[in-house]
């Protein structure tokens, strides 16, 4: 018996190390291989990625409705942008306002910027959760909201420290695909080890139960508190990986449909499931792009139809009502991937057929 | 010049109100934010536009058609996003209200297109006239007084009406209700059809004082009016309407007062919000609520 599960475990080991070598090879040749605009779609969905495993952390883990998440990666995408473009370009750019003199000679590296891009985006997210986290459900997600708003508005006003409605252009485009995955494996094994620890059990009872953890001695606010800073790290991650790939950042950019995209991927992966957030920003991220056929100009035969914006998102919205009202655990659920399971599909569906029974729910933990 | 800010603040407060009406009522019986109740209002803004700018029919017609479509349109979000959901938790029912929110603002910006259209005003709600040293609109005298005529008709409705009284009950619990053999679906109807009626009447008169219409008209608005609905105590519509007019006095009058200000101006309301989540949560004139156990 103990020696089949470690055995399993030595097994699953290796196919997780396959599994990884497979990732980086291909990471490696794809650049080769493929052009820059499907190059910058596979970024994408590692960031979009990482932005729903931090929105997965606050809203599927920890039970906290949120809907910032476009403020703190605004704050995040600021903060990099800030730090990584030079004196020079900086000088350039502020022509309504002049530059605040601290801030033009501020400078850092790329990853250093992605760092305090991320400590920046916590700091906030600290500070909003002290007064607001005493507030449930649909009351805390109208706050974010509104945090996220009112952020929205001071760097479209800020102009000496943000450049107001211009924006900032011409960031490097640092990001490629070894640091958007980089960051993403890196988030991601961070979460595994946390919702492994006595911490994601703490986070899971207050989430299901807050009264009953309460009363069992867990300090529910400081809990909520930790888990909702941690999401804001992510989120400052992803906004500010999200800034070094398109270049150009304005307040436009992170309006409520930016996390309304990324409550899409958390809610069609599946709410509390790692694996949920990952397989739904595959999904979301290629889709949302894929779909951009129906905005664009049509023509079959002598049937010609104009691009329609806003297409995309009609078809998406439907999807996610669809999948509220019909499935609405998601792909997965709350379950996640796991090894054993892929290898007892075949026989599993061997034994179905062989028995005639009608199919049951998979259990994925098995 | 302060009563012409008093005026202004009066006719956008009031706006502000009669669109909180719909979330208060909404929330009082269902808990739930109808995020979808701002595109209502700019439904309400588009048909009447189309029906009497697009077809040439004459206003009065048109703003019945466009309440009548607003409140299709909101019966038909309760039945298709909402009603499945009555058993599930808060949550789900809340993002797909904000999916039928983000559905009724992209197909409107397929059907309508994304460009403003300016809504041509009917003469006589424009032509300023003067008493003693302000000048006054026509406009902006109706909207208020519109819009406190229809408040108070749905006060009368909500405690002197058999309706209302079911409608009362069920904000205080709905399985009892249900079970005194009152058919709490079609109350529930009711409530959204009340409900997007004003929000379109609101839309109308929106689109004739910034004379335009526009599909993402509705997020700010809406917005707002949720703030005040919330300010003035969820569940309650005097409290709505209290909710909205504070809101409107606060926007016009430190715009006047500090026009430095006027960039943050959206951003007042949401200031408010924190602060009243902050210290009375329940707002002006909402009743306590615990959580059971």
């Amino acid at each position: 018996m103990m020696s089949a599960s470690s055995g399993n475990r030595i097994r699953n080991n290796i196919l997780t190390l396959a599994a990884a070598a497979l990732l980086a090879v291909s990471l490696w040749l794809a650049p080769k291989y493929l052009d820059g605009y499907k190059i910058r779609i596979i970024n994408l969905i590692a960031i979009n990625a990482i932005l729903g495993l931090s929105l997965n952390l606050i809203y599927g883990m920890a039970g906290m409705f949120s809907l910032g998440h476009a403020g703190f990666m605004a704050i995040g995408a600021y903060v990099s942008a800030l730090l990584i473009l030079t004196p020079e370009q900086k000088s350039m750019m502020w022509i309504l306002d002049p530059i605040a003199p601290w801030l033009l000679n501020l400078h850092a590296p790329f990853y250093v910027s992605l760092l305090l891009a991320g400590i920046a985006a916590a700091f906030f997210g600290w500070l909003i959760s002290l007064p607001i986290l005493r507030l449930g459900g649909d009351y805390l997600g109208i706050a974010t909201l509104g945090f996220s708003e009112i952020l929205r508005i001071l760097i479209a006003n800020l102009t000496p420290i943000t450049n107001g409605p211009i924006g900032l252009k011409g960031i490097p485009a640092h990001t490629n695909l070894w640091v958007s995955y980089g960051c993403l494996l890196v988030l991601l094994i961070a979460v595994i080890r946390l919702m492994g620890s006595n911490f994601g059990n703490v986070m899971r009872a207050v989430r299901d139960d807050e009264i009953a953890a309460e009363t069992m001695g867990i300090n529910t606010f400081r809990t909520k508190a930790l888990a909702f800073t941690i999401g804001c790290f992510g989120a400052g991650v992803g906004g500010a990986l999200m800034g070094n790939i398109i270049t150009t950042i304005d307040a436009k950019m992170f309006t409520i449909t930016q996390t309304y995209n990324i409550l899409m991927i958390v809610v069609i992966g599946g709410l509390g499931s790692i694996t949920g957030s990952i397989l739904g920003s595959v999904i979301i991220t290629t889709m949302l792009e894929w779909l951009r056929f129906v905005e664009n100009p049509i023509t079959i035969g002598a049937f010609k139809m104009d691009g329609k914006p806003g297409m995309r998102m009609v078809i998406f919205s439907i999807l996610l009502v669809a999948v509220i009202i019909f499935r609405r655990e998601g792909i997965m659920g709350m379950r996640e991937f796991s090894w054993d399971w892929i290898l007892s599909r075949p026989a599993a569906i061997r034994n179905r057929f062989a028995s005639g029974e009608t199919p049951k729910g998979g259990d994925l933990n098995g | 010049m302060f009563m012409q800010h008093f005026i202004n603040a009066l006719g956008l407060g009031s706006l502000y109100g009669l669109i909180a009406i719909g979330y208060t009522m909404v929330y009082g019986i269902l808990r739930l934010i109808n995020f979808a109740h701002g595109d209502i209002f700019m439904l309400g803004a588009y048909f009447v536009f189309f029906a009497t700018i697009q077809y040439k029919l004459p206003w009065a017609l048109g703003v019945f058609i466009a309440v009548m479509g607003a409140i299709l349109s909101g019966l038909l979000v309760d039945l298709i996003a909402y009603k499945p959901l009555r058993d599930a938790p808060r949550i789900s029912a809340l993002i797909s209200a904000i999916g039928v929110s983000f559905f009724i603002e992209n197909a409107s910006m397929v059907a309508f297109t994304a460009r403003p259209q300016a809504v041509i005003q009917p003469k006589q709600l424009v032509e300023a006239f003067s008493v003693g040293d302000i000048r006054l609109v026509p406009l902006n005298i109706i909207v208020p007084a519109i819009s406190f005529v229809l408040v108070g008709m749905l006060l009368w409705m909500i405690y002197r009406t058999k309706r209302g009284l079911a409608m009362r009950s069920i904000s205080h619990d709905i399985e009892t209700t249900r079970l005194m053999g009152v058919s709490v679906n079609r109350i529930i109807a009711l409530t959204f059809a009340i409900g997007s009626g004003l929000a379109a009447v609101a839309g109308i008169m929106w689109a004739l004082r910034y004379p335009k219409v526009e599909p993402l008209m509705g997020f700010t608005p809406g917005f707002k009016a949720f703030i005040a609905a919330v300010f003035g105590g969820v569940g309650s519509v005097p409290g709505a309407m209290l909710g909205g007019l504070a809101l409107g006095f606060i926007e016009i009058m430190s715009v006047a007062f500090f026009p430095t200000l006027s960039g943050y101006k959206d951003a007042f309301a949401f200031v408010l919000l924190v602060i009243i989540l902050l210290v009375k949560p329940t707002g002006l004139m909402g009743e306590k609520s615990e959580d059971k156990i």
